[in-house]
Protein backbone atom coordinates (compact mmCIF):
# COMPACT_ATOMS: atom_id res chain seq x y z
CA UNK A 1 0.00 0.00 0.00
CA UNK A 2 1.15 3.75 -0.67
CA UNK A 3 0.11 5.39 2.19
CA UNK A 4 3.58 6.22 3.89
CA UNK A 5 2.27 6.70 7.63
CA UNK A 6 0.36 3.79 7.65
CA UNK A 7 3.75 1.12 7.19
CA UNK A 8 3.47 -2.64 8.58
CA UNK A 9 5.16 -1.65 11.88
CA UNK A 10 2.17 1.00 12.54
CA UNK A 11 0.43 -0.81 11.86
CA UNK A 12 1.33 -4.20 13.99
CA UNK A 13 1.47 -1.78 17.06
CA UNK A 14 -2.31 -0.83 16.81
CA UNK A 15 -3.31 -4.31 15.92
CA UNK A 16 -1.19 -5.89 18.78
CA UNK A 17 -0.45 -2.78 21.02
CA UNK A 18 2.80 -3.95 23.23
CA UNK A 19 1.96 -3.08 27.09
CA UNK A 20 -1.70 -2.29 26.35
CA UNK A 21 -3.04 -3.24 29.89
CA UNK A 22 -4.43 -1.64 33.38
CA UNK A 23 -1.72 -1.55 36.26
CA UNK A 24 -3.73 -2.20 39.50
CA UNK A 25 -1.89 0.12 42.00
CA UNK A 26 0.32 1.57 39.62
CA UNK A 27 2.69 4.32 41.15
CA UNK A 28 1.57 6.77 38.72
CA UNK A 29 -1.62 6.98 36.76
CA UNK A 30 -2.32 9.97 34.59
CA UNK A 31 -4.83 10.38 31.92
CA UNK A 32 -3.71 11.25 27.98
CA UNK A 33 -6.89 12.64 26.15
CA UNK A 34 -6.70 14.62 22.90
CA UNK A 35 -10.35 15.67 23.55
CA UNK A 36 -10.28 17.01 19.87
CA UNK A 37 -10.02 13.70 18.16
CA UNK A 38 -11.05 11.98 21.14
CA UNK A 39 -8.29 9.31 21.95
CA UNK A 40 -8.76 8.81 25.70
CA UNK A 41 -5.53 6.79 26.96
CA UNK A 42 -4.53 6.12 30.69
CA UNK A 43 -0.50 5.85 31.22
CA UNK A 44 0.38 3.88 34.01
CA UNK A 45 4.07 3.78 35.47
CA UNK A 46 5.43 1.74 38.50
CA UNK A 47 9.16 3.20 39.66
CA UNK A 48 11.64 1.42 41.78
CA UNK A 49 15.08 2.86 42.70
CA UNK A 50 14.85 5.82 40.34
CA UNK A 51 13.94 3.04 37.22
CA UNK A 52 11.32 2.77 35.33
CA UNK A 53 10.04 -0.68 35.99
CA UNK A 54 6.93 -0.66 34.44
CA UNK A 55 4.98 1.28 32.30
CA UNK A 56 1.77 0.43 30.40
CA UNK A 57 -1.33 1.94 28.55
CA UNK A 58 -5.04 1.97 28.74
CA UNK A 59 -7.62 3.64 26.42
CA UNK A 60 -8.66 4.17 22.81
CA UNK A 61 -7.34 5.85 19.77
CA UNK A 62 -6.05 6.29 16.46
CA UNK A 63 -3.12 4.29 15.11
CA UNK A 64 -0.40 6.65 15.30
CA UNK A 65 -1.06 7.49 18.85
CA UNK A 66 -1.40 3.84 19.86
CA UNK A 67 1.46 2.76 17.76
CA UNK A 68 3.21 6.06 19.57
CA UNK A 69 2.16 4.72 23.20
CA UNK A 70 3.23 0.66 22.40
CA UNK A 71 6.66 2.01 21.31
CA UNK A 72 7.50 4.46 23.93
CA UNK A 73 6.04 2.21 27.09
CA UNK A 74 8.12 -0.84 25.81
CA UNK A 75 11.31 1.94 24.88
CA UNK A 76 11.15 3.60 28.21
CA UNK A 77 10.55 0.18 30.45
CA UNK A 78 13.99 -0.19 32.46
CA UNK A 79 14.97 2.74 32.21
CA UNK A 80 16.36 5.74 34.64
CA UNK A 81 13.85 8.51 35.29
CA UNK A 82 17.11 10.87 34.24
CA UNK A 83 17.08 8.91 31.42
CA UNK A 84 13.57 8.82 30.13
CA UNK A 85 13.35 12.71 30.98
CA UNK A 86 16.08 13.09 28.29
CA UNK A 87 13.85 11.31 25.36
CA UNK A 88 12.57 14.33 23.07
CA UNK A 89 9.76 14.76 20.73
CA UNK A 90 12.32 14.58 17.69
CA UNK A 91 13.14 10.81 19.24
CA UNK A 92 9.77 10.04 19.23
CA UNK A 93 9.31 10.70 15.92
CA UNK A 94 12.29 8.97 15.27
CA UNK A 95 10.75 5.77 17.12
CA UNK A 96 7.84 5.86 15.19
CA UNK A 97 9.69 5.73 11.81
CA UNK A 98 6.93 7.67 9.34
CA UNK A 99 6.42 11.10 8.44
CA UNK A 100 4.43 13.01 11.24
CA UNK A 101 2.72 15.88 9.78
CA UNK A 102 1.75 18.91 11.71
CA UNK A 103 -2.24 17.24 11.78
CA UNK A 104 -0.76 14.35 13.54
CA UNK A 105 1.69 15.61 15.89
CA UNK A 106 -0.92 16.10 18.79
CA UNK A 107 -1.44 12.35 18.09
CA UNK A 108 2.30 11.09 18.28
CA UNK A 109 3.05 12.69 21.32
CA UNK A 110 -0.26 12.43 23.35
CA UNK A 111 1.51 9.74 25.48
CA UNK A 112 4.81 11.58 25.36
CA UNK A 113 3.14 14.03 27.09
CA UNK A 114 1.82 12.30 29.52
CA UNK A 115 4.76 10.41 30.26
CA UNK A 116 7.28 13.69 30.37
CA UNK A 117 4.69 15.29 32.88
CA UNK A 118 4.41 11.99 35.06
CA UNK A 119 8.39 12.16 35.49
CA UNK A 120 8.35 15.25 36.69
CA UNK A 121 5.85 14.92 39.04
CA UNK A 122 7.95 13.02 40.90
CA UNK B 1 -28.18 22.13 -11.69
CA UNK B 2 -24.81 21.97 -14.19
CA UNK B 3 -22.79 21.01 -11.42
CA UNK B 4 -19.61 20.84 -14.04
CA UNK B 5 -20.47 24.67 -14.90
CA UNK B 6 -20.47 25.18 -11.10
CA UNK B 7 -17.10 24.25 -10.03
CA UNK B 8 -15.50 26.27 -12.64
CA UNK B 9 -17.27 29.07 -10.50
CA UNK B 10 -14.97 27.89 -7.18
CA UNK B 11 -10.94 28.43 -7.85
CA UNK B 12 -9.91 26.01 -5.51
CA UNK B 13 -10.59 23.21 -7.88
CA UNK B 14 -8.30 24.76 -10.62
CA UNK B 15 -5.78 24.50 -7.71
CA UNK B 16 -6.29 20.68 -6.78
CA UNK B 17 -8.10 19.28 -10.05
CA UNK B 18 -8.11 16.11 -7.73
CA UNK B 19 -9.73 18.10 -4.86
CA UNK B 20 -12.93 15.63 -3.80
CA UNK B 21 -14.44 18.41 -1.32
CA UNK B 22 -16.40 17.10 0.90
CA UNK B 23 -15.76 19.53 4.46
CA UNK B 24 -18.53 22.07 3.52
CA UNK B 25 -19.55 21.23 7.37
CA UNK B 26 -16.58 22.53 8.91
CA UNK B 27 -15.96 25.48 6.38
CA UNK B 28 -17.35 25.64 2.42
CA UNK B 29 -15.16 26.61 -1.04
CA UNK B 30 -15.51 30.33 -2.31
CA UNK B 31 -16.79 31.41 -5.38
CA UNK B 32 -14.60 33.54 -7.22
CA UNK B 33 -17.55 36.45 -7.15
CA UNK B 34 -16.89 36.93 -3.23
CA UNK B 35 -12.93 36.68 -3.12
CA UNK B 36 -13.14 39.50 -6.21
CA UNK B 37 -15.91 41.75 -4.01
CA UNK B 38 -13.25 41.48 -1.03
CA UNK B 39 -10.13 42.67 -3.22
CA UNK B 40 -12.50 45.16 -4.63
CA UNK B 41 -12.56 46.88 -1.06
CA UNK B 42 -9.50 46.71 -0.63
CA UNK B 43 -8.15 47.74 -3.44
CA UNK B 44 -10.42 50.47 -4.48
CA UNK B 45 -12.63 51.94 -1.32
CA UNK B 46 -11.18 50.93 1.69
CA UNK B 47 -12.03 52.86 4.51
CA UNK B 48 -14.21 52.59 7.98
CA UNK B 49 -17.77 52.32 7.65
CA UNK B 50 -19.77 55.44 9.02
CA UNK B 51 -17.28 57.44 9.94
CA UNK B 52 -15.52 58.96 6.87
CA UNK B 53 -17.09 61.75 4.44
CA UNK B 54 -15.15 60.87 1.32
CA UNK B 55 -16.52 59.20 -1.60
CA UNK B 56 -14.15 55.94 -0.66
CA UNK B 57 -15.92 55.87 2.86
CA UNK B 58 -19.33 56.11 2.27
CA UNK B 59 -18.92 53.13 -0.22
CA UNK B 60 -17.46 51.31 1.79
CA UNK B 61 -20.76 52.30 4.36
CA UNK B 62 -23.13 51.57 1.80
CA UNK B 63 -22.03 48.22 0.64
CA UNK B 64 -21.62 47.14 4.33
CA UNK B 65 -25.74 48.33 4.84
CA UNK B 66 -26.16 46.83 1.69
CA UNK B 67 -24.81 43.49 2.99
CA UNK B 68 -27.22 43.77 5.94
CA UNK B 69 -30.31 44.44 3.59
CA UNK B 70 -29.44 41.31 1.00
CA UNK B 71 -28.57 39.05 4.52
CA UNK B 72 -31.96 39.81 6.38
CA UNK B 73 -33.41 39.18 2.99
CA UNK B 74 -32.10 35.98 2.33
CA UNK B 75 -33.27 34.39 5.91
CA UNK B 76 -36.86 36.58 5.60
CA UNK B 77 -35.65 39.34 8.15
CA UNK B 78 -35.58 43.03 8.42
CA UNK B 79 -32.11 44.94 8.15
CA UNK B 80 -31.69 45.96 11.30
CA UNK B 81 -32.53 42.47 12.94
CA UNK B 82 -29.23 41.85 11.15
CA UNK B 83 -26.45 42.25 13.57
CA UNK B 84 -22.84 41.13 12.02
CA UNK B 85 -20.08 39.42 14.29
CA UNK B 86 -17.21 36.97 13.49
CA UNK B 87 -19.35 34.25 13.66
CA UNK B 88 -21.66 31.76 15.05
CA UNK B 89 -19.40 31.20 17.82
CA UNK B 90 -18.88 35.18 18.86
CA UNK B 91 -22.59 35.54 17.70
CA UNK B 92 -24.00 32.56 20.41
CA UNK B 93 -21.75 34.33 22.79
CA UNK B 94 -22.95 37.83 22.63
CA UNK B 95 -26.56 36.47 22.86
CA UNK B 96 -26.67 34.92 25.64
CA UNK B 97 -24.57 37.38 27.18
CA UNK B 98 -26.63 40.21 26.27
CA UNK B 99 -29.38 37.81 27.48
CA UNK B 100 -27.75 37.74 31.28
CA UNK B 101 -27.18 41.20 31.54
CA UNK B 102 -30.71 42.36 30.81
CA UNK B 103 -33.09 39.72 32.19
CA UNK B 104 -33.43 38.82 35.82
CA UNK B 105 -33.42 35.60 35.68
CA UNK B 106 -33.46 33.53 38.89
CA UNK B 107 -32.78 30.06 40.32
CA UNK B 108 -34.97 27.22 39.37
CA UNK B 109 -35.53 28.91 35.72
CA UNK B 110 -35.32 26.75 32.66
CA UNK B 111 -33.55 26.55 29.67
CA UNK B 112 -34.53 23.58 27.25
CA UNK B 113 -31.91 22.31 24.80
CA UNK B 114 -30.72 18.98 23.41
CA UNK B 115 -28.42 16.70 23.60
CA UNK B 116 -27.05 17.40 19.93
CA UNK B 117 -25.79 21.03 20.10
CA UNK B 118 -23.01 22.15 18.71
CA UNK B 119 -20.43 23.91 21.64
CA UNK B 120 -21.24 27.08 20.59
CA UNK B 121 -24.43 27.04 21.81
CA UNK B 122 -24.11 25.00 24.42
CA UNK B 123 -21.29 26.88 26.34
CA UNK B 124 -22.59 30.31 26.15
CA UNK B 125 -26.12 28.67 27.65
CA UNK B 126 -24.36 26.84 30.21
CA UNK B 127 -22.61 29.44 31.25
CA UNK B 128 -25.34 31.78 31.63
CA UNK B 129 -26.97 28.55 33.96
CA UNK B 130 -24.31 28.61 35.83
CA UNK B 131 -24.10 32.24 36.46
CA UNK B 132 -27.45 32.50 37.48
CA UNK B 133 -28.66 28.79 39.10
CA UNK B 134 -30.68 28.38 35.88
CA UNK B 135 -31.40 24.32 35.49
CA UNK B 136 -30.82 22.68 31.87
CA UNK B 137 -32.97 20.68 30.12
CA UNK B 138 -32.49 18.23 27.68
CA UNK B 139 -33.73 16.69 24.78
CA UNK B 140 -32.13 13.52 22.76
CA UNK B 141 -32.74 12.14 19.21
CA UNK B 142 -34.39 9.47 17.69
CA UNK B 143 -33.07 5.79 16.65
CA UNK B 144 -33.71 7.29 13.22
CA UNK B 145 -30.83 10.06 14.55
CA UNK B 146 -33.44 12.97 14.33
CA UNK B 147 -34.09 15.78 17.18
CA UNK B 148 -37.09 14.11 19.01
CA UNK B 149 -39.20 17.37 18.66
CA UNK B 150 -42.19 15.48 20.94
CA UNK B 151 -39.79 15.45 24.05
CA UNK B 152 -38.98 19.11 23.30
CA UNK B 153 -42.40 20.05 23.50
CA UNK B 154 -43.05 18.32 26.22
CA UNK B 155 -40.72 19.47 28.56
CA UNK B 156 -41.15 23.05 27.85
CA UNK B 157 -43.02 24.73 30.77
CA UNK B 158 -43.92 27.70 33.14
CA UNK B 159 -40.27 27.25 34.31
CA UNK B 160 -38.52 27.21 30.77
CA UNK B 161 -36.93 30.61 29.63
CA UNK B 162 -34.88 30.08 26.58
CA UNK B 163 -35.63 27.30 24.16
CA UNK B 164 -32.43 26.96 22.66
CA UNK B 165 -32.12 24.29 19.75
CA UNK B 166 -29.97 23.76 16.68
CA UNK B 167 -32.51 23.64 12.97
CA UNK B 168 -30.05 21.23 12.10
CA UNK B 169 -27.27 18.79 13.51
CA UNK B 170 -23.80 19.72 12.50
CA UNK B 171 -23.64 15.56 12.88
CA UNK B 172 -26.22 14.17 12.34
CA UNK B 173 -27.47 16.14 9.59
CA UNK B 174 -31.19 16.49 10.85
CA UNK B 175 -33.24 19.25 10.26
CA UNK B 176 -35.19 20.47 13.19
CA UNK B 177 -39.19 20.90 12.98
CA UNK B 178 -39.62 23.75 15.18
CA UNK B 179 -42.99 25.06 14.68
CA UNK B 180 -44.81 23.30 17.60
CA UNK B 181 -42.01 23.99 19.78
CA UNK B 182 -42.10 27.55 18.87
CA UNK B 183 -46.01 28.18 19.71
CA UNK B 184 -45.22 26.46 22.88
CA UNK B 185 -42.20 28.53 24.26
CA UNK B 186 -43.87 31.46 23.15
CA UNK B 187 -46.94 30.64 24.84
CA UNK B 188 -45.17 30.28 28.21
CA UNK B 189 -43.26 33.48 27.18
CA UNK B 190 -40.13 31.53 26.35
CA UNK B 191 -37.38 33.04 24.00
CA UNK B 192 -36.55 30.72 21.23
CA UNK B 193 -32.95 30.75 20.03
CA UNK B 194 -32.26 28.82 17.04
CA UNK B 195 -28.54 27.65 16.04
CA UNK B 196 -28.68 27.58 12.24
CA UNK B 197 -25.13 27.33 11.18
CA UNK B 198 -25.37 24.20 9.64
CA UNK B 199 -28.55 25.23 7.58
CA UNK B 200 -28.84 28.88 6.56
CA UNK B 201 -27.66 28.28 2.60
CA UNK B 202 -28.55 25.10 2.84
CA UNK B 203 -32.46 24.79 2.90
CA UNK B 204 -34.42 27.84 2.36
CA UNK B 205 -35.08 29.41 5.98
CA UNK B 206 -37.34 32.28 6.93
CA UNK B 207 -37.46 33.37 10.25
CA UNK B 208 -40.76 35.05 9.86
CA UNK B 209 -42.11 32.02 9.40
CA UNK B 210 -40.33 29.83 11.56
CA UNK B 211 -41.31 32.30 14.57
CA UNK B 212 -38.00 32.36 16.52
CA UNK B 213 -36.55 34.85 18.47
CA UNK B 214 -33.06 34.81 17.73
CA UNK B 215 -31.05 32.95 14.93
CA UNK B 216 -26.98 32.78 14.71
CA UNK B 217 -24.86 31.52 12.01
CA UNK B 218 -21.58 31.93 10.01
CA UNK B 219 -20.40 33.17 6.47
CA UNK B 220 -18.09 30.57 5.56
CA UNK B 221 -20.38 27.64 5.33
CA UNK B 222 -22.48 29.19 2.88
CA UNK B 223 -19.44 30.45 0.56
CA UNK B 224 -18.99 33.22 2.20
CA UNK B 225 -15.37 34.59 3.89
CA UNK B 226 -13.98 33.69 6.96
CA UNK B 227 -14.70 35.69 10.40
CA UNK B 228 -17.88 36.80 9.24
CA UNK B 229 -21.21 35.70 10.94
CA UNK B 230 -24.77 37.26 11.87
CA UNK B 231 -27.06 37.67 15.15
CA UNK B 232 -30.69 37.33 14.18
CA UNK B 233 -32.82 39.54 16.56
CA UNK B 234 -36.46 39.80 16.15
CA UNK B 235 -36.93 43.54 16.46
CA UNK B 236 -38.59 44.06 19.48
CA UNK B 237 -35.77 41.28 20.99
CA UNK B 238 -33.04 43.29 20.35
CA UNK B 239 -34.20 46.68 21.18
CA UNK B 240 -34.87 45.34 24.53
CA UNK B 241 -31.36 43.73 25.13
CA UNK B 242 -28.24 45.59 26.42
CA UNK B 243 -24.99 44.96 24.34
CA UNK B 244 -22.48 42.76 25.54
CA UNK B 245 -19.29 44.65 23.72
CA UNK B 246 -19.20 48.30 24.49
CA UNK B 247 -16.61 50.48 22.77
CA UNK B 248 -16.36 52.51 19.92
CA UNK B 249 -19.51 52.79 17.01
CA UNK B 250 -22.06 51.50 19.69
CA UNK B 251 -22.89 54.49 21.34
CA UNK B 252 -25.43 57.30 21.81
CA UNK B 253 -23.66 59.87 23.88
CA UNK B 254 -20.44 59.15 26.40
CA UNK B 255 -19.45 60.84 29.33
CA UNK B 256 -16.35 60.51 31.58
CA UNK B 257 -18.67 58.12 33.82
CA UNK B 258 -21.61 57.17 31.43
CA UNK B 259 -23.07 56.06 28.13
CA UNK B 260 -25.91 55.23 26.76
CA UNK B 261 -26.48 53.09 23.67
CA UNK B 262 -27.17 53.45 19.97
CA UNK B 263 -30.00 51.52 18.54
CA UNK B 264 -30.01 48.39 17.42
CA UNK B 265 -28.57 46.40 15.38
CA UNK B 266 -25.35 49.38 16.00
CA UNK B 267 -25.37 48.71 19.52
CA UNK B 268 -24.21 45.26 19.25
CA UNK B 269 -21.26 45.97 16.26
CA UNK B 270 -18.99 47.61 19.45
CA UNK B 271 -15.66 48.23 17.01
CA UNK B 272 -14.88 48.35 13.07
CA UNK B 273 -16.52 45.56 11.88
CA UNK B 274 -15.58 42.85 9.32
CA UNK B 275 -16.17 44.82 6.27
CA UNK B 276 -14.51 43.10 3.49
CA UNK B 277 -16.51 40.11 4.99
CA UNK B 278 -19.91 41.32 5.42
CA UNK B 279 -19.19 42.48 1.82
CA UNK B 280 -18.20 38.80 0.45
CA UNK B 281 -21.15 37.40 2.29
CA UNK B 282 -23.31 39.91 -0.54
CA UNK B 283 -21.82 38.15 -2.69
CA UNK B 284 -22.04 34.67 -1.39
CA UNK B 285 -26.18 35.28 -0.67
CA UNK B 286 -26.23 36.78 -4.44
CA UNK B 287 -24.54 33.04 -5.66
CA UNK B 288 -26.50 31.07 -3.63
CA UNK B 289 -29.87 33.08 -5.02
CA UNK B 290 -28.71 32.93 -8.54
CA UNK B 291 -28.79 28.81 -7.66
CA UNK B 292 -31.60 28.58 -5.51
CA UNK B 293 -31.55 27.40 -2.02
CA UNK B 294 -34.05 24.86 -2.56
CA UNK B 295 -32.30 23.76 -5.57
CA UNK B 296 -29.07 23.24 -3.52
CA UNK B 297 -31.47 21.21 -1.25
CA UNK B 298 -32.54 18.72 -3.12
CA UNK B 299 -29.01 18.27 -4.67
CA UNK B 300 -27.90 17.73 -1.61
CA UNK B 301 -30.87 15.21 -0.58
CA UNK B 302 -30.13 13.23 -3.50
CA UNK B 303 -26.24 13.17 -2.59
CA UNK B 304 -27.13 11.58 1.06
CA UNK B 305 -29.30 9.17 -0.27
CA UNK B 306 -26.71 7.93 -2.76
CA UNK B 307 -23.92 8.00 0.22
CA UNK B 308 -25.86 6.05 2.36
CA UNK B 309 -27.18 3.80 -0.20
CA UNK B 310 -23.11 3.14 -1.48
CA UNK B 311 -22.12 3.03 2.77
CA UNK B 312 -24.80 0.78 3.91
CA UNK B 313 -23.30 -1.50 1.20
CA UNK B 314 -20.00 -1.42 3.03
CA UNK B 315 -18.98 -3.84 5.25
CA UNK B 316 -17.94 -2.41 8.76
CA UNK B 317 -19.28 1.00 8.78
CA UNK B 318 -22.38 2.15 10.98
CA UNK B 319 -23.99 5.66 9.75
CA UNK B 320 -25.41 8.12 12.63
CA UNK B 321 -27.25 10.07 10.00
CA UNK B 322 -30.54 11.45 9.45
CA UNK B 323 -32.40 9.99 6.71
CA UNK B 324 -31.99 11.92 3.33
CA UNK B 325 -35.55 13.80 3.29
CA UNK B 326 -34.74 15.35 6.72
CA UNK B 327 -31.07 15.67 5.76
CA UNK B 328 -29.09 19.25 5.29
CA UNK B 329 -25.90 17.26 3.51
CA UNK B 330 -24.06 16.17 6.26
CA UNK B 331 -23.65 12.18 7.00
CA UNK B 332 -21.54 10.78 9.77
CA UNK B 333 -20.57 7.07 10.14
CA UNK B 334 -17.18 5.42 11.77
CA UNK B 335 -15.65 2.46 10.32
CA UNK B 336 -15.46 -0.71 12.61
CA UNK B 337 -11.79 -0.89 14.49
CA UNK B 338 -10.76 2.07 12.95
CA UNK B 339 -9.88 5.59 14.22
CA UNK B 340 -11.73 7.90 12.61
CA UNK B 341 -8.76 10.12 11.89
CA UNK B 342 -6.89 7.09 10.46
CA UNK B 343 -9.74 7.45 8.42
CA UNK B 344 -9.57 10.78 7.63
CA UNK B 345 -5.57 11.12 6.63
CA UNK B 346 -5.79 8.16 4.47
CA UNK B 347 -9.15 9.68 2.60
CA UNK B 348 -6.96 13.05 2.90
CA UNK B 349 -3.80 11.31 1.00
CA UNK B 350 -6.26 10.91 -2.06
CA UNK B 351 -7.62 14.51 -1.98
CA UNK B 352 -10.40 13.50 -0.39
CA UNK B 353 -11.13 16.76 2.25
CA UNK B 354 -13.50 15.01 5.08
CA UNK B 355 -13.48 15.71 8.81
CA UNK B 356 -12.87 13.41 11.97
CA UNK B 357 -13.44 13.49 15.13
CA UNK B 358 -16.17 15.00 17.77
CA UNK B 359 -17.04 18.25 15.47
CA UNK B 360 -17.91 20.41 18.67
CA UNK B 361 -20.57 18.08 19.39
CA UNK B 362 -18.90 16.30 22.38
CA UNK B 363 -21.79 15.64 24.32
CA UNK B 364 -23.48 13.80 21.17
CA UNK B 365 -20.47 11.58 20.67
CA UNK B 366 -20.62 10.61 24.43
CA UNK B 367 -24.63 9.83 24.39
CA UNK B 368 -23.76 8.19 20.44
CA UNK B 369 -20.87 5.97 22.69
CA UNK B 370 -18.27 6.42 20.16
CA UNK B 371 -15.08 8.95 20.32
CA UNK B 372 -15.46 10.48 17.03
CA UNK B 373 -17.05 9.66 14.09
CA UNK B 374 -15.58 10.90 10.20
CA UNK B 375 -17.72 13.35 8.48
CA UNK B 376 -18.74 13.66 4.45
CA UNK B 377 -20.69 17.23 3.99
CA UNK B 378 -21.94 18.38 0.96
CA UNK B 379 -23.00 21.03 -1.08
CA UNK B 380 -23.78 22.94 -4.32
CA UNK B 381 -20.30 21.71 -5.89
CA UNK B 382 -20.40 17.94 -5.05
CA UNK B 383 -21.45 15.32 -7.63
CA UNK B 384 -21.98 11.65 -6.86
CA UNK B 385 -18.38 11.10 -8.19
CA UNK B 386 -17.21 12.65 -5.11
CA UNK B 387 -19.23 9.82 -3.24
CA UNK B 388 -18.01 7.01 -5.60
CA UNK B 389 -14.23 8.42 -4.67
CA UNK B 390 -14.94 8.61 -1.04
CA UNK B 391 -16.81 4.99 -1.17
CA UNK B 392 -13.29 3.76 -2.87
CA UNK B 393 -10.90 5.85 -0.61
CA UNK B 394 -12.96 3.79 2.06
CA UNK B 395 -12.56 0.36 0.48
CA UNK B 396 -8.47 1.40 0.54
CA UNK B 397 -8.48 2.18 4.38
CA UNK B 398 -10.19 -0.94 4.95
CA UNK B 399 -8.18 -2.92 2.94
CA UNK B 400 -4.89 -0.74 4.48
CA UNK B 401 -6.30 -1.68 8.23
CA UNK B 402 -6.44 -5.29 7.26
CA UNK B 403 -5.50 -7.66 9.82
Amino acid sequence: MSEEIYKQHILDHYNTPKNKEMLFEADIELPAKNASCGDSYVLYMNIENGCIHEATFSGVGCAISQAAASILTEKVKGMTIEHAQKITEEDVYTMLGVEITIGRQKCALLIYNALQEALESL
Amino acid sequence: MNIEEIKKEFPQFEANKELVFLDTAASSLTPSSVIEAVEDYYKNYRANTHRGLYKEAEKATSKFEEARSRVAAFIGAQSEEIVFSSGATLASNMLFNSLEETFEYKEGDEILTTTVEHHAMLLPLQRLAKRKGMKIQHASFSDEYMIDEVALHKQITERTKIVAVTLASNVLGCVTDIAEVVKKAHAVGALVVVDGTAIVGHVPINVSVLGVDCMFFSGHKMCGPTGIGVLYGKSTVLKALEPSIVGGGMIDDVTLTNATWADSPQRFEGGTQNIAGAIGLTEAVKYLDSIGVAHIQTHCRELVAYVREKLDAVEGVKIYTAPSEHNVGIVSFMLEGIHSHDVAEILGKKNIAVRAGHHCASPLHKELGIPATVRASFYVYNTKCDIDALVAGIEEVKSIFKK
